[in-house]
Protein backbone atom coordinates (compact mmCIF):
# COMPACT_ATOMS: atom_id res chain seq x y z
CA UNK A 1 0.00 0.00 0.00
CA UNK A 2 1.32 3.38 -0.04
CA UNK A 3 2.43 6.19 2.19
CA UNK A 4 0.73 9.06 2.86
CA UNK A 5 2.51 12.76 3.60
CA UNK A 6 0.93 15.24 5.17
CA UNK A 7 2.13 18.37 3.75
CA UNK A 8 2.57 21.25 6.06
CA UNK A 9 2.10 25.08 4.69
CA UNK A 10 1.49 28.17 5.25
CA UNK A 11 -1.70 28.51 2.88
CA UNK A 12 0.48 30.38 0.36
CA UNK A 13 3.53 28.25 0.57
CA UNK A 14 4.89 24.57 1.37
CA UNK A 15 7.19 24.71 4.59
CA UNK A 16 10.83 24.02 3.50
CA UNK A 17 10.31 20.59 5.96
CA UNK A 18 7.48 19.31 4.19
CA UNK A 19 10.27 18.42 1.39
CA UNK A 20 12.29 16.70 3.98
CA UNK A 21 9.40 14.51 5.40
CA UNK A 22 9.00 12.98 1.45
CA UNK A 23 12.23 12.55 0.76
CA UNK A 24 11.34 10.40 4.11
CA UNK A 25 8.11 8.95 2.91
CA UNK A 26 9.83 7.94 -0.51
CA UNK A 27 11.99 5.79 1.49
CA UNK A 28 9.58 3.70 3.46
CA UNK A 29 7.83 3.14 -0.20
CA UNK A 30 8.05 4.94 -3.59
CA UNK A 31 4.27 5.11 -3.90
CA UNK A 32 3.67 8.33 -1.88
CA UNK A 33 0.38 10.22 -1.69
CA UNK A 34 0.29 13.57 -0.15
CA UNK A 35 -2.18 15.36 1.57
CA UNK A 36 -2.94 18.91 2.05
CA UNK A 37 -5.45 20.17 4.09
CA UNK A 38 -5.69 24.44 4.13
CA UNK A 39 -7.58 27.53 3.06
CA UNK A 40 -7.47 29.15 -0.06
CA UNK A 41 -4.37 26.59 -0.41
CA UNK A 42 -4.52 25.58 -4.36
CA UNK A 43 -1.01 27.72 -4.22
CA UNK A 44 0.85 25.84 -1.93
CA UNK A 45 -1.08 22.48 -3.46
CA UNK A 46 0.19 22.97 -6.72
CA UNK A 47 3.99 23.35 -5.23
CA UNK A 48 3.29 19.89 -3.50
CA UNK A 49 2.27 18.47 -7.02
CA UNK A 50 5.59 19.19 -8.58
CA UNK A 51 7.59 17.56 -5.67
CA UNK A 52 9.64 14.68 -7.41
CA UNK A 53 8.70 12.34 -5.20
CA UNK A 54 5.02 13.01 -4.90
CA UNK A 55 2.53 10.62 -7.34
CA UNK A 56 -0.51 11.87 -6.10
CA UNK A 57 -1.96 15.02 -4.66
CA UNK A 58 -5.29 15.08 -2.06
CA UNK A 59 -6.46 18.67 -1.52
CA UNK A 60 -8.99 19.62 1.28
CA UNK A 61 -10.38 23.00 1.53
CA UNK A 62 -12.26 24.54 4.18
CA UNK A 63 -12.27 28.19 5.98
CA UNK A 64 -11.79 26.31 9.03
CA UNK A 65 -8.19 24.81 8.12
CA UNK A 66 -6.73 28.13 7.42
CA UNK A 67 -5.49 27.84 11.04
CA UNK A 68 -3.99 24.16 11.09
CA UNK A 69 -5.78 23.20 14.22
CA UNK A 70 -5.47 19.78 15.06
CA UNK A 71 -8.92 18.98 16.05
CA UNK A 72 -9.70 20.09 12.56
CA UNK A 73 -6.91 18.31 10.34
CA UNK A 74 -7.16 14.89 12.36
CA UNK A 75 -10.68 13.99 11.20
CA UNK A 76 -9.94 14.09 7.74
CA UNK A 77 -6.75 12.08 7.61
CA UNK A 78 -8.33 9.42 9.62
CA UNK A 79 -11.53 9.12 7.20
CA UNK A 80 -8.28 8.88 3.94
CA UNK A 81 -5.85 6.68 6.16
CA UNK A 82 -7.68 3.35 5.22
CA UNK A 83 -5.97 3.56 1.72
CA UNK A 84 -2.38 3.22 3.07
CA UNK A 85 -0.23 1.60 5.12
CA UNK A 86 1.74 4.28 6.66
CA UNK A 87 0.73 8.07 7.51
CA UNK A 88 4.10 10.57 7.61
CA UNK A 89 4.42 14.10 8.71
CA UNK A 90 7.30 16.51 10.06
CA UNK A 91 8.49 16.07 13.91
CA UNK A 92 7.89 19.61 13.90
CA UNK A 93 5.42 21.42 16.27
CA UNK A 94 2.90 21.11 13.38
CA UNK A 95 3.10 17.34 13.58
CA UNK A 96 3.93 16.95 17.57
CA UNK A 97 0.60 18.47 17.69
CA UNK A 98 -0.76 16.31 14.73
CA UNK A 99 0.06 12.91 14.43
CA UNK A 100 -0.83 11.44 18.13
CA UNK A 101 -4.50 12.69 17.94
CA UNK A 102 -4.89 10.61 14.32
CA UNK A 103 -2.78 7.42 15.76
CA UNK A 104 -5.06 7.60 18.57
CA UNK A 105 -8.14 7.62 16.63
CA UNK A 106 -6.57 4.74 14.37
CA UNK A 107 -5.53 2.51 17.57
CA UNK A 108 -1.67 2.89 16.21
CA UNK A 109 1.40 3.29 17.85
CA UNK A 110 3.31 6.18 16.57
CA UNK A 111 6.55 6.00 16.06
CA UNK A 112 7.97 9.35 16.49
CA UNK A 113 10.89 11.56 15.28
CA UNK A 114 12.70 8.95 13.36
CA UNK A 115 16.19 10.07 12.38
CA UNK A 116 16.51 6.77 9.35
CA UNK A 117 14.08 4.25 7.48
CA UNK A 118 15.45 0.94 7.79
CA UNK A 119 12.51 -0.58 6.61
CA UNK A 120 9.17 -0.56 5.65
CA UNK A 121 8.07 -1.48 9.25
CA UNK A 122 11.69 -0.57 11.13
CA UNK A 123 13.21 2.67 11.78
CA UNK A 124 15.95 4.33 14.07
CA UNK A 125 14.78 7.11 16.18
CA UNK A 126 16.99 9.09 19.45
CA UNK A 127 15.75 8.81 23.05
CA UNK A 128 17.00 10.17 26.11
CA UNK A 129 17.97 13.64 24.45
CA UNK A 130 20.01 11.95 21.64
CA UNK A 131 21.77 9.95 24.31
CA UNK A 132 20.79 6.45 22.46
CA UNK A 133 19.18 5.57 19.51
CA UNK A 134 16.65 2.92 19.42
CA UNK A 135 15.81 0.58 16.26
CA UNK A 136 12.08 0.16 16.72
CA UNK A 137 10.19 -2.36 14.86
CA UNK A 138 5.99 -1.49 14.35
CA UNK A 139 3.78 -4.22 14.54
CA UNK A 140 0.78 -1.94 13.83
CA UNK A 141 -0.77 -2.64 10.24
CA UNK A 142 -1.48 1.01 10.19
CA UNK A 143 1.87 3.12 10.95
CA UNK A 144 1.50 6.40 12.18
CA UNK A 145 5.62 8.26 11.65
CA UNK A 146 6.79 11.44 12.46
CA UNK A 147 10.05 12.10 10.67
CA UNK A 148 13.07 14.44 12.03
CA UNK A 149 13.44 16.21 9.01
CA UNK A 150 17.40 17.73 9.19
CA UNK A 151 18.23 13.33 9.11
CA UNK A 152 16.53 13.79 5.38
CA UNK A 153 17.69 15.64 2.64
CA UNK A 154 15.10 17.88 0.70
CA UNK A 155 13.67 16.03 -2.48
CA UNK A 156 13.39 17.99 -5.64
CA UNK A 157 11.08 20.75 -5.85
CA UNK A 158 10.69 20.26 -9.28
CA UNK A 159 9.98 17.47 -11.73
CA UNK A 160 6.71 15.89 -10.41
CA UNK A 161 3.60 16.47 -12.13
CA UNK A 162 0.97 14.76 -9.47
CA UNK A 163 -2.94 14.86 -10.42
CA UNK A 164 -4.69 17.14 -7.58
CA UNK A 165 -7.55 15.18 -6.77
CA UNK A 166 -10.27 16.97 -4.18
CA UNK A 167 -11.35 15.59 -1.28
CA UNK A 168 -14.69 16.01 0.64
CA UNK A 169 -14.09 18.32 4.37
CA UNK A 170 -15.02 17.19 7.59
CA UNK A 171 -17.02 18.77 10.06
CA UNK A 172 -15.50 21.65 12.21
CA UNK A 173 -14.12 20.91 15.67
CA UNK A 174 -16.17 23.80 17.67
CA UNK A 175 -14.51 23.72 21.06
CA UNK A 176 -11.51 25.00 20.00
CA UNK A 177 -10.91 28.28 18.44
CA UNK A 178 -8.42 29.98 16.97
CA UNK A 179 -7.61 33.19 18.30
CA UNK A 180 -3.78 34.48 17.28
CA UNK A 181 -0.52 33.70 15.53
CA UNK A 182 2.73 36.10 17.08
CA UNK A 183 5.34 35.43 14.31
CA UNK A 184 8.76 36.92 14.21
CA UNK A 185 9.23 38.20 11.02
CA UNK A 186 12.92 38.29 9.98
CA UNK A 187 14.93 38.48 6.90
CA UNK A 188 17.53 35.80 8.42
CA UNK A 189 17.55 31.99 7.01
CA UNK A 190 14.99 30.05 9.01
CA UNK A 191 17.14 28.30 11.89
CA UNK A 192 15.35 24.81 10.85
CA UNK A 193 17.30 24.91 7.27
CA UNK A 194 20.20 27.27 7.64
CA UNK A 195 24.00 26.81 6.44
CA UNK A 196 25.57 28.86 9.73
CA UNK A 197 23.51 29.23 12.91
CA UNK A 198 25.40 31.42 15.66
CA UNK A 199 23.85 30.81 19.33
CA UNK A 200 24.03 32.59 22.34
CA UNK A 201 23.27 31.18 26.22
CA UNK A 202 23.38 32.60 29.76
CA UNK A 203 26.63 33.81 28.83
CA UNK A 204 25.05 36.55 27.08
CA UNK A 205 23.93 38.07 30.33
CA UNK A 206 21.23 40.19 28.88
CA UNK A 207 19.05 40.78 25.80
CA UNK A 208 21.15 43.62 24.56
CA UNK A 209 24.34 41.90 24.82
CA UNK A 210 22.38 38.95 22.41
CA UNK A 211 22.71 42.31 20.07
CA UNK A 212 26.73 40.88 19.40
CA UNK A 213 25.15 37.81 18.14
CA UNK A 214 22.73 39.76 16.08
CA UNK A 215 25.75 41.41 14.19
CA UNK A 216 28.02 38.25 13.30
CA UNK A 217 24.79 36.41 12.33
CA UNK A 218 24.35 39.45 10.01
CA UNK A 219 27.44 39.27 9.05
CA UNK A 220 27.67 35.43 7.72
CA UNK A 221 24.18 35.59 6.54
CA UNK A 222 23.71 32.75 9.70
CA UNK A 223 20.37 32.13 11.69
CA UNK A 224 19.99 32.77 14.88
CA UNK A 225 19.88 30.15 18.05
CA UNK A 226 20.07 30.39 21.98
CA UNK A 227 19.62 27.79 24.45
CA UNK A 228 16.61 27.19 26.97
CA UNK A 229 18.74 29.31 29.71
CA UNK A 230 18.69 33.04 27.20
CA UNK A 231 15.02 31.84 26.15
CA UNK A 232 13.98 31.19 30.13
CA UNK A 233 16.09 34.58 31.09
CA UNK A 234 14.14 36.62 28.61
CA UNK A 235 17.34 37.45 26.09
CA UNK A 236 15.63 36.48 22.70
CA UNK A 237 11.96 34.70 21.90
CA UNK A 238 11.35 31.15 22.20
CA UNK A 239 11.27 30.18 18.41
CA UNK A 240 15.11 30.47 18.56
CA UNK A 241 15.44 27.71 21.40
CA UNK A 242 17.53 24.49 19.93
CA UNK A 243 17.51 21.48 21.81
CA UNK A 244 15.60 18.67 23.58
CA UNK A 245 12.43 20.54 23.84
CA UNK A 246 12.96 23.51 21.12
CA UNK A 247 14.65 22.81 17.33
CA UNK A 248 16.77 20.33 16.19
CA UNK A 249 19.74 21.96 13.65
CA UNK A 250 22.04 20.72 11.61
CA UNK A 251 24.15 23.44 10.26
CA UNK A 252 27.57 23.01 8.34
CA UNK A 253 28.48 25.56 11.03
CA UNK A 254 27.15 25.77 14.18
CA UNK A 255 29.33 28.64 16.80
CA UNK A 256 27.84 28.52 20.78
CA UNK A 257 28.64 31.82 22.35
CA UNK A 258 28.67 31.44 26.19
CA UNK A 259 26.48 28.38 25.93
CA UNK A 260 27.69 25.74 28.78
CA UNK A 261 25.93 22.54 26.84
CA UNK A 262 23.77 20.89 29.03
CA UNK A 263 22.74 17.41 27.86
CA UNK A 264 19.20 19.20 26.27
CA UNK A 265 21.11 22.03 24.12
CA UNK A 266 23.57 19.34 22.89
CA UNK A 267 20.92 17.24 21.55
CA UNK A 268 19.93 19.97 19.68
CA UNK A 269 23.02 20.47 17.61
CA UNK A 270 25.61 17.96 17.75
CA UNK A 271 24.60 16.66 14.88
CA UNK A 272 26.06 19.89 13.30
CA UNK A 273 28.98 19.64 10.30
CA UNK A 274 31.28 21.98 12.47
CA UNK A 275 30.65 22.90 16.13
CA UNK A 276 32.87 26.03 17.36
CA UNK A 277 32.28 27.03 20.85
CA UNK A 278 33.30 30.18 22.67
CA UNK A 279 32.88 30.14 26.70
CA UNK A 280 35.12 31.64 29.66
CA UNK A 281 35.38 27.89 31.01
CA UNK A 282 37.54 25.77 29.95
CA UNK A 283 35.51 22.88 31.28
CA UNK A 284 32.37 23.48 30.10
CA UNK A 285 31.16 20.57 28.26
CA UNK A 286 30.38 22.31 25.37
CA UNK A 287 34.03 21.94 24.42
CA UNK A 288 33.82 18.28 24.36
CA UNK A 289 31.66 18.53 21.21
CA UNK A 290 33.19 21.50 19.78
CA UNK A 291 35.62 20.66 16.55
CA UNK A 292 37.13 24.28 17.56
CA UNK A 293 37.31 25.55 21.21
CA UNK A 294 38.08 28.78 22.40
CA UNK A 295 38.25 29.51 25.80
CA UNK A 296 37.87 33.35 26.24
CA UNK A 297 35.48 35.47 27.87
CA UNK A 298 33.12 36.41 25.11
CA UNK A 299 32.23 39.96 25.05
CA UNK A 300 36.28 40.47 24.08
CA UNK A 301 36.20 37.53 21.55
CA UNK A 302 32.71 38.66 20.02
CA UNK A 303 34.10 42.14 18.85
CA UNK A 304 37.83 40.28 17.78
CA UNK A 305 35.51 37.66 15.59
CA UNK A 306 33.94 41.06 13.63
CA UNK A 307 37.26 42.42 13.24
CA UNK A 308 38.47 39.03 11.71
CA UNK A 309 35.42 38.52 10.03
CA UNK A 310 35.57 42.30 8.34
CA UNK A 311 38.99 41.10 7.25
CA UNK A 312 38.04 38.23 5.03
CA UNK A 313 37.75 39.36 1.39
CA UNK A 314 35.14 36.82 1.21
CA UNK A 315 32.70 35.10 2.95
CA UNK A 316 30.73 32.33 2.02
CA UNK A 317 26.71 32.92 1.89
CA UNK B 1 -13.40 22.96 38.60
CA UNK B 2 -11.31 19.62 39.10
CA UNK B 3 -7.88 19.31 37.41
CA UNK B 4 -6.15 15.98 36.82
CA UNK B 5 -2.47 15.89 36.08
CA UNK B 6 -0.57 12.89 35.07
CA UNK B 7 2.96 12.87 36.25
CA UNK B 8 5.71 10.18 35.26
CA UNK B 9 8.37 9.00 36.82
CA UNK B 10 11.87 9.24 34.64
CA UNK B 11 15.62 9.21 34.76
CA UNK B 12 16.68 12.90 36.46
CA UNK B 13 17.45 15.06 33.70
CA UNK B 14 21.07 15.61 35.07
CA UNK B 15 21.85 12.16 34.67
CA UNK B 16 24.57 11.01 32.28
CA UNK B 17 22.60 7.93 29.86
CA UNK B 18 24.33 4.86 29.93
CA UNK B 19 23.28 2.72 27.19
CA UNK B 20 23.19 -1.76 28.76
CA UNK B 21 25.97 -2.95 26.76
CA UNK B 22 23.75 -5.75 25.36
CA UNK B 23 21.56 -3.33 23.58
CA UNK B 24 18.53 -3.83 25.55
CA UNK B 25 18.04 -0.28 26.81
CA UNK B 26 19.77 2.10 29.15
CA UNK B 27 20.88 1.94 32.81
CA UNK B 28 18.66 2.17 35.05
CA UNK B 29 19.54 0.65 38.48
CA UNK B 30 21.00 2.73 40.89
CA UNK B 31 20.18 5.54 39.00
CA UNK B 32 18.85 9.05 40.32
CA UNK B 33 14.78 9.06 38.93
CA UNK B 34 12.63 12.12 39.79
CA UNK B 35 9.56 13.28 38.06
CA UNK B 36 9.76 14.31 34.61
CA UNK B 37 10.66 18.21 34.20
CA UNK B 38 7.38 19.94 32.53
CA UNK B 39 5.18 17.22 34.49
CA UNK B 40 6.49 19.66 37.52
CA UNK B 41 5.25 22.23 35.49
CA UNK B 42 1.61 21.16 34.98
CA UNK B 43 1.28 20.28 38.80
CA UNK B 44 2.19 23.47 39.35
CA UNK B 45 0.15 25.17 37.55
CA UNK B 46 -2.88 23.40 38.68
CA UNK B 47 -1.89 24.03 41.99
CA UNK B 48 -1.72 27.91 41.37
CA UNK B 49 -5.11 27.48 39.53
CA UNK B 50 -6.51 25.95 42.72
CA UNK B 51 -4.89 28.68 44.53
CA UNK B 52 -6.67 31.70 43.27
CA UNK B 53 -9.90 30.05 43.63
CA UNK B 54 -10.94 29.01 40.31
CA UNK B 55 -10.44 25.07 40.67
CA UNK B 56 -11.07 23.06 43.65
CA UNK B 57 -9.68 19.66 43.85
CA UNK B 58 -6.06 18.96 42.33
CA UNK B 59 -5.70 14.87 41.59
CA UNK B 60 -2.03 13.89 40.51
CA UNK B 61 -1.97 10.34 38.72
CA UNK B 62 1.16 8.61 37.45
CA UNK B 63 1.14 5.11 35.28
CA UNK B 64 4.05 2.65 36.40
CA UNK B 65 5.43 0.69 38.79
CA UNK B 66 5.25 0.73 42.36
CA UNK B 67 8.43 3.09 42.69
CA UNK B 68 6.29 5.68 40.37
CA UNK B 69 4.22 6.72 43.44
CA UNK B 70 6.95 8.93 44.22
CA UNK B 71 6.60 11.37 41.64
CA UNK B 72 2.45 11.16 42.79
CA UNK B 73 3.90 11.82 46.45
CA UNK B 74 5.86 14.12 45.29
CA UNK B 75 2.88 16.26 43.65
CA UNK B 76 1.19 15.82 47.04
CA UNK B 77 3.60 17.72 48.71
CA UNK B 78 3.59 20.60 46.44
CA UNK B 79 -0.20 21.12 46.57
CA UNK B 80 -2.60 17.95 44.66
CA UNK B 81 -5.14 17.07 46.96
CA UNK B 82 -5.08 13.24 46.76
CA UNK B 83 -3.33 10.85 44.28
CA UNK B 84 -4.05 7.54 41.63
CA UNK B 85 -1.14 4.93 41.17
CA UNK B 86 -2.38 2.78 38.30
CA UNK B 87 0.19 -0.13 38.71
CA UNK B 88 1.79 -1.22 35.95
CA UNK B 89 5.31 -3.48 35.49
CA UNK B 90 7.48 -2.81 32.18
CA UNK B 91 7.53 -0.66 29.52
CA UNK B 92 4.17 0.77 28.30
CA UNK B 93 3.65 2.71 25.04
CA UNK B 94 2.18 6.41 25.21
CA UNK B 95 -0.87 4.51 23.54
CA UNK B 96 -1.87 2.49 26.44
CA UNK B 97 -0.70 4.61 28.73
CA UNK B 98 -3.32 7.50 26.85
CA UNK B 99 -6.42 4.45 27.21
CA UNK B 100 -5.54 3.95 31.10
CA UNK B 101 -6.00 7.83 31.94
CA UNK B 102 -9.27 7.71 29.24
CA UNK B 103 -10.49 5.18 32.02
CA UNK B 104 -9.28 7.42 34.95
CA UNK B 105 -11.09 10.52 33.54
CA UNK B 106 -14.08 7.89 33.12
CA UNK B 107 -14.22 7.43 36.38
CA UNK B 108 -12.74 11.11 38.33
CA UNK B 109 -14.86 13.38 35.17
CA UNK B 110 -12.10 15.72 35.19
CA UNK B 111 -12.84 19.09 33.89
CA UNK B 112 -9.61 19.84 32.72
CA UNK B 113 -6.18 17.02 32.34
CA UNK B 114 -2.88 18.74 32.17
CA UNK B 115 0.78 16.71 31.67
CA UNK B 116 3.88 17.50 30.39
CA UNK B 117 4.30 18.09 26.61
CA UNK B 118 6.29 15.31 26.33
CA UNK B 119 8.80 12.39 28.30
CA UNK B 120 12.21 13.51 28.45
CA UNK B 121 13.48 9.28 28.62
CA UNK B 122 11.24 8.31 25.76
CA UNK B 123 10.92 11.73 23.70
CA UNK B 124 7.91 10.74 22.33
CA UNK B 125 5.48 13.68 22.77
CA UNK B 126 2.26 11.79 21.98
CA UNK B 127 0.24 10.71 25.32
CA UNK B 128 -1.63 14.07 25.63
CA UNK B 129 -2.57 14.69 22.06
CA UNK B 130 -3.55 10.73 22.07
CA UNK B 131 -5.79 11.11 25.35
CA UNK B 132 -7.67 14.04 23.79
CA UNK B 133 -8.52 12.49 20.80
CA UNK B 134 -9.60 8.82 22.87
CA UNK B 135 -11.97 11.85 24.93
CA UNK B 136 -12.48 13.70 21.64
CA UNK B 137 -11.69 16.82 23.98
CA UNK B 138 -9.72 20.22 22.51
CA UNK B 139 -6.33 19.72 23.07
CA UNK B 140 -3.76 23.02 23.89
CA UNK B 141 -0.35 21.37 23.63
CA UNK B 142 3.17 23.09 24.29
CA UNK B 143 1.30 25.36 26.59
CA UNK B 144 3.37 28.71 28.08
CA UNK B 145 0.37 30.45 29.36
CA UNK B 146 -2.81 29.72 30.39
CA UNK B 147 -5.48 32.09 31.54
CA UNK B 148 -8.42 30.63 32.60
CA UNK B 149 -12.24 32.38 31.88
CA UNK B 150 -15.35 30.58 33.37
CA UNK B 151 -15.47 27.14 30.96
CA UNK B 152 -12.92 28.31 28.75
CA UNK B 153 -9.26 28.94 28.81
CA UNK B 154 -7.35 31.06 26.57
CA UNK B 155 -3.70 29.05 25.88
CA UNK B 156 -0.90 30.56 24.35
CA UNK B 157 1.47 27.81 22.97
CA UNK B 158 4.70 27.53 21.51
CA UNK B 159 5.09 26.83 18.17
CA UNK B 160 7.88 26.77 15.36
CA UNK B 161 7.25 29.79 13.92
CA UNK B 162 6.63 31.66 17.55
CA UNK B 163 3.30 31.71 19.51
CA UNK B 164 -0.23 30.69 18.89
CA UNK B 165 -3.32 31.77 21.30
CA UNK B 166 -6.46 29.31 21.00
CA UNK B 167 -9.21 29.15 23.20
CA UNK B 168 -10.46 25.69 24.16
CA UNK B 169 -13.66 24.99 26.02
CA UNK B 170 -13.46 22.75 29.18
CA UNK B 171 -13.42 19.63 29.45
CA UNK B 172 -9.69 19.69 27.77
CA UNK B 173 -6.44 18.47 27.50
CA UNK B 174 -3.39 21.02 28.36
CA UNK B 175 0.76 19.52 27.39
CA UNK B 176 2.62 21.74 29.54
CA UNK B 177 5.51 23.78 28.22
CA UNK B 178 8.92 24.30 30.51
CA UNK B 179 8.08 27.90 30.46
CA UNK B 180 4.89 28.01 31.71
CA UNK B 181 5.76 28.79 35.13
CA UNK B 182 8.77 27.85 37.95
CA UNK B 183 7.65 24.99 40.02
CA UNK B 184 7.97 25.52 43.57
CA UNK B 185 10.17 23.21 45.86
CA UNK B 186 8.35 20.84 48.93
CA UNK B 187 8.49 22.73 52.22
CA UNK B 188 9.30 20.08 55.04
CA UNK B 189 5.88 20.53 57.22
CA UNK B 190 4.44 19.86 53.29
CA UNK B 191 6.62 16.59 52.96
CA UNK B 192 5.20 15.63 55.88
CA UNK B 193 1.63 16.58 55.21
CA UNK B 194 1.73 14.90 51.99
CA UNK B 195 2.28 11.55 53.60
CA UNK B 196 -1.01 11.49 55.14
CA UNK B 197 -2.84 12.21 51.91
CA UNK B 198 -4.84 9.30 50.10
CA UNK B 199 -2.83 7.32 46.94
CA UNK B 200 -5.26 4.97 45.55
CA UNK B 201 -3.57 2.23 44.14
CA UNK B 202 -5.37 0.69 40.94
CA UNK B 203 -3.58 -2.40 38.99
CA UNK B 204 -3.42 -1.46 35.30
CA UNK B 205 -5.11 -5.23 34.67
CA UNK B 206 -8.15 -4.33 36.26
CA UNK B 207 -8.88 -1.33 33.85
CA UNK B 208 -10.27 -3.50 30.62
CA UNK B 209 -7.64 -1.99 28.26
CA UNK B 210 -5.24 -3.29 25.66
CA UNK B 211 -1.73 -2.65 26.74
CA UNK B 212 -0.17 -4.91 24.32
CA UNK B 213 2.90 -3.38 23.24
CA UNK B 214 2.94 -2.40 19.53
CA UNK B 215 6.33 -1.61 18.84
CA UNK B 216 9.27 -4.00 19.30
CA UNK B 217 12.47 -2.28 20.58
CA UNK B 218 15.38 -4.20 18.56
CA UNK B 219 18.06 -3.05 19.79
CA UNK B 220 19.24 0.80 21.90
CA UNK B 221 22.69 1.56 21.05
CA UNK B 222 24.94 4.38 21.31
CA UNK B 223 25.09 7.14 19.16
CA UNK B 224 28.05 7.62 17.18
CA UNK B 225 30.58 9.71 18.66
CA UNK B 226 32.29 13.24 17.83
CA UNK B 227 35.70 12.69 17.12
CA UNK B 228 38.05 14.78 19.50
CA UNK B 229 38.29 18.86 18.19
CA UNK B 230 41.15 21.06 19.29
CA UNK B 231 41.59 24.66 21.43
CA UNK B 232 42.32 27.18 19.68
CA UNK B 233 44.65 29.98 21.06
CA UNK B 234 42.61 33.39 19.84
CA UNK B 235 39.77 34.54 17.65
CA UNK B 236 42.52 34.89 14.77
CA UNK B 237 43.30 31.17 14.49
CA UNK B 238 39.64 30.24 15.00
CA UNK B 239 38.81 32.18 11.73
CA UNK B 240 41.82 30.77 10.01
CA UNK B 241 41.04 27.86 10.56
CA UNK B 242 37.21 28.06 9.41
CA UNK B 243 37.89 29.29 6.36
CA UNK B 244 41.10 27.09 5.63
CA UNK B 245 40.73 24.11 7.05
CA UNK B 246 36.95 23.61 7.78
CA UNK B 247 36.18 25.51 4.56
CA UNK B 248 32.83 26.81 6.17
CA UNK B 249 32.80 30.43 5.72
Amino acid sequence: MSVLLIAEHNNKELRPFTLNAATAASQIDEDVHAVIIGHNSAEAAKKLSELSVVKKVLSVEAAHYENFTAENFAPVIIKLAEDYSHIVCSANTFGKNLMPRIAAHLDTSQVSDIIKVISADTFLRPIYAGNAFATIKSNDTKKCVTIRPTSFDPCGSTGGSAPIEKVDASEEFSNTKFIKREEIKSDRPELGTARIVVSGGRGMQSGDNFKLITGIADKLGAAIGASRAAVDAGYISNDHQVGQTGKVVVPELYIAIGISGAIQHLAGMKESKVIVAINKDGEAPIFSVADYGLEADLFEAIPQFMEELNKLNTIQK
Amino acid sequence: MKILVAVKRVIDYNVQIRVKEDGTGVVTDNVKMSTNPPDDNAIEEAVKIKEAGKATEVVAVTVGEEKAQETVRKALAVGADRGIHVKVDGIIEPLAVSKILQKVVDKEKPDLVFMGKQAIDDDCNQTGQMLSALLNWPQATFASKIDVKDNKLEVTREIDEGLETIEINVPAIVTCDLRLNEPRYASLPNIMKAKKKPIEQIAASDLDVDLSPRLEQLKVEEPPKRKAGIKVANVAELVQKLKNEAKVI
